[in-house]
């Protein structure tokens, strides 16, 4: 059988393979490239060495909005999970009207973070208009507003798979605890938590990369403002490509250095709580 | 004990009420302000809109007008549409022949859609930008292509995941008894993939709908906008942002999205999680 399909190539496969080298090897490999060089277009690139490199960490902004982003995602990932996580256990209990609360946590997420940035926006502003300060009047104001945002956007895509994970622990697992005794805080902790490590596993993994690669959000909620102290990473190096000219090489640099830092996290953190996950 | 959880539950229910009641509110003060007066949007956000602030349909009128919002849905509505059928068709196929076919080139290509998944998009958007004008991609047809490329990692991935669980006997069945490769992918492997379709076409369409940046880079603006490039046009500049446009212009972006919501709900749901056990 594998004879007869593999002179289809051309038809199966070729069509994606074209695509994905348009759309991803080609960009890829001449990013990795271009870090190396000073160019304002492709076609001018002169090889340079490491030294856009070196002058990554020669204006503070990039370490400034690597430091701001690692805060936001160490706080986003532990409040989401946690919150996602009792949501989840309070409405498996079978209480009146569930589906609605589902309906109604999970809605945000369906909204771009353009729009989500915006309506948060005049929210946020008109609340902190009391106090006659605005999102922009310092970075603090503006973490926190991007934090409550991520809470409203992301804790019901994280509830929904923790509630999956829920159900599907045996009942009788739970049954037997009892049984032998655990009150509800051991069945918790040596039951409920460990049969859910495969859904922890998931969550963490995309908050973190949300957290990291977060874009569209900073860009509507604050923009960096005041004066790039509220800008995550991912804004950082959109702003050195396009908002410095002769800066594209170093923009380039920055990006293989996120794209590292990503690619690291994201390894780690499978290993981590991979290494945790139980069979019932 | 069984009245005492009954009162337990009576009391989350409505202590989720009053929550339920917290999270709808940022959408419900946008659409209250999308009727005000501009200049009292920012001074005055809580206020409900009477009298002197109520301007009817005014911002909504200023707002079409200023980003052509029906263009701009269309183009959305056409790419994410288009993008999505295409990346099923291209990606579901891909995924079969790389799962059962196996050489040096299937595995690459394996291993290269998995190492995509973890690329941010930062690391490509300059190159992938240049090289779409180059090739003259930058139009909502080419953006399909572009996607395609950009989503194939992710939708490969899932693919080759669920064809791993299909027994391969039923495929050999039908190619002896005189099925060419295309017509058994068509006729007995496809109609099997029908729940991972769904999922990758949830996943997909909630990301290209709502993506900023890549078509941002890659389209030309000055004939295409999406939708959320229309909403941060409205901001762009330096000057004043007009509130009052502002507000009509994003109710107008959710009622689409609350529309879809209200009748996929279930497959949205059913795909975030199976594509969340995958991934």
């Amino acid at each position: 059988m594998e004879k007869a399909i593999k002179r289809y190539f051309p038809i199966f496969v070729l069509p994606t393979l074209v695509a994905f080298t348009i759309g991803f090897i080609i960009p890829f490999i001449t990013g990795i490239y271009l870090s190396f060089c000073k160019f304002t277009t492709i076609t001018d690139a002169k090889f340079i060495g490491f030294s856009n490199y070196l002058k990554i960490w020669t204006d503070g902004t990039f370490v400034h909005s690597l430091w701001y982003t690692t805060m936001f995602t160490i706080v986003t990932v532990v409040l989401i999970n946690l919150l996602a996580f009792i949501v989840a256990m309070l409405l498996t209990r079978k209480i009146k009207g569930t589906n609605i609360f589902r309906t109604v946590f999970f809605m945000p997420n369906l909204i771009g973070g353009i729009i989500l940035g915006y309506i948060w926006n005049l929210l946020l502003n008109g609340i902190l208009a009391l106090w006659d300060k605005t999102l922009t009047y310092s970075s603090t104001y503006g973490f926190w507003g991007l934090v409550i945002l991520m809470l409203w956007q992301q804790v019901g895509y994280m509830m929904i798979i923790y509630i999956a994970g829920i159900q599907n622990i045996p009942g009788d697992l739970i049954e037997a605890a009892e049984i032998d005794g655990a009150n509800k805080w051991q069945q918790l902790r040596y039951v409920t938590i460990p049969m859910l490590m495969p859904s922890i596993t998931v969550c963490t993994f995309l908050t973190l990369t949300n957290g990291f690669k977060l874009f569209d959000q900073n860009l509507a909620l604050t923009n960096g403002e005041p004066s790039d102290m509220s800008e995550m990473l991912a804004l950082n190096i959109f702003n050195t490509f396009y908002g410095r000219p002769g800066w594209e090489g170093v923009g380039q640099a920055k990006a293989v250095v996120f794209f590292i830092i990503v690619g690291i996290i994201a390894i780690t953190q499978n290993r981590l709580t991979r290494s945790k996950e139980v069979q019932a | 004990m069984t009245s005492q959880k009954q009162r337990t539950n009576n009391i989350l229910t409505v202590v989720f009420t009053i929550i339920s009641l917290f999270y709808v509110y940022p959408i419900f003060l946008v659409l209250l302000n999308s009727f005000k007066k501009k200049a009292y949007i920012s001074r005055k956000p809580f206020a409900i809109p009477t009298g002197k602030m109520f301007v009817g349909l005014q911002n909504y009128v200023n707002g079409i007008a200023k980003t052509g919002f029906f263009q701009a849905f269309l183009c959305s509505l056409f790419i994410t549409i288009c993008s999505v059928a295409v990346i099923i068709l291209c990606t579901s196929m891909c995924a079969w022949y790389i799962t059962r076919v196996h050489n040096v080139v299937t595995s690459a290509i394996y291993y290269l859609c998995l190492f995509a998944m973890i690329v941010p998009f930062q690391m490509v958007m300059f190159p992938l930008s240049k090289v779409a004008n180059m090739l003259h991609l930058s139009n909502p047809v080419g953006l399909i292509v572009i996607y395609l490329g950009f989503g194939a990692g992710l939708a490969v991935f899932m693919f080759t995941g669920f064809v791993k669980s299909i027994p391969i006997e039923i495929e050999e069945a039908a190619m002896i008894d005189g099925c060419t490769p295309i017509q058994t992918f068509f006729n007995i492997v496809l109609p099997v993939m029908k729940p991972t379709c769904i999922t990758v076409a949830i996943l997909q369409t909630m990301w290209i709908w709502n993506d900023y940046l890549l078509p941002y880079l890659t389209l030309d603006l000055k004939k295409y906008k999406t939708i959320p490039i229309a909403v941060q046009y409205l901001k762009g500049g330096y000057g004043s942002v007009d509130m009052g446009a502002m507000m009509g212009v994003l109710v107008l972006s959710i009622i689409p999205i609350i529309v879809f919501y209200m009748f996929c709900q279930r497959y949205i749901i059913e795909g975030v999680v199976a594509g969340a056990v995958k991934g």
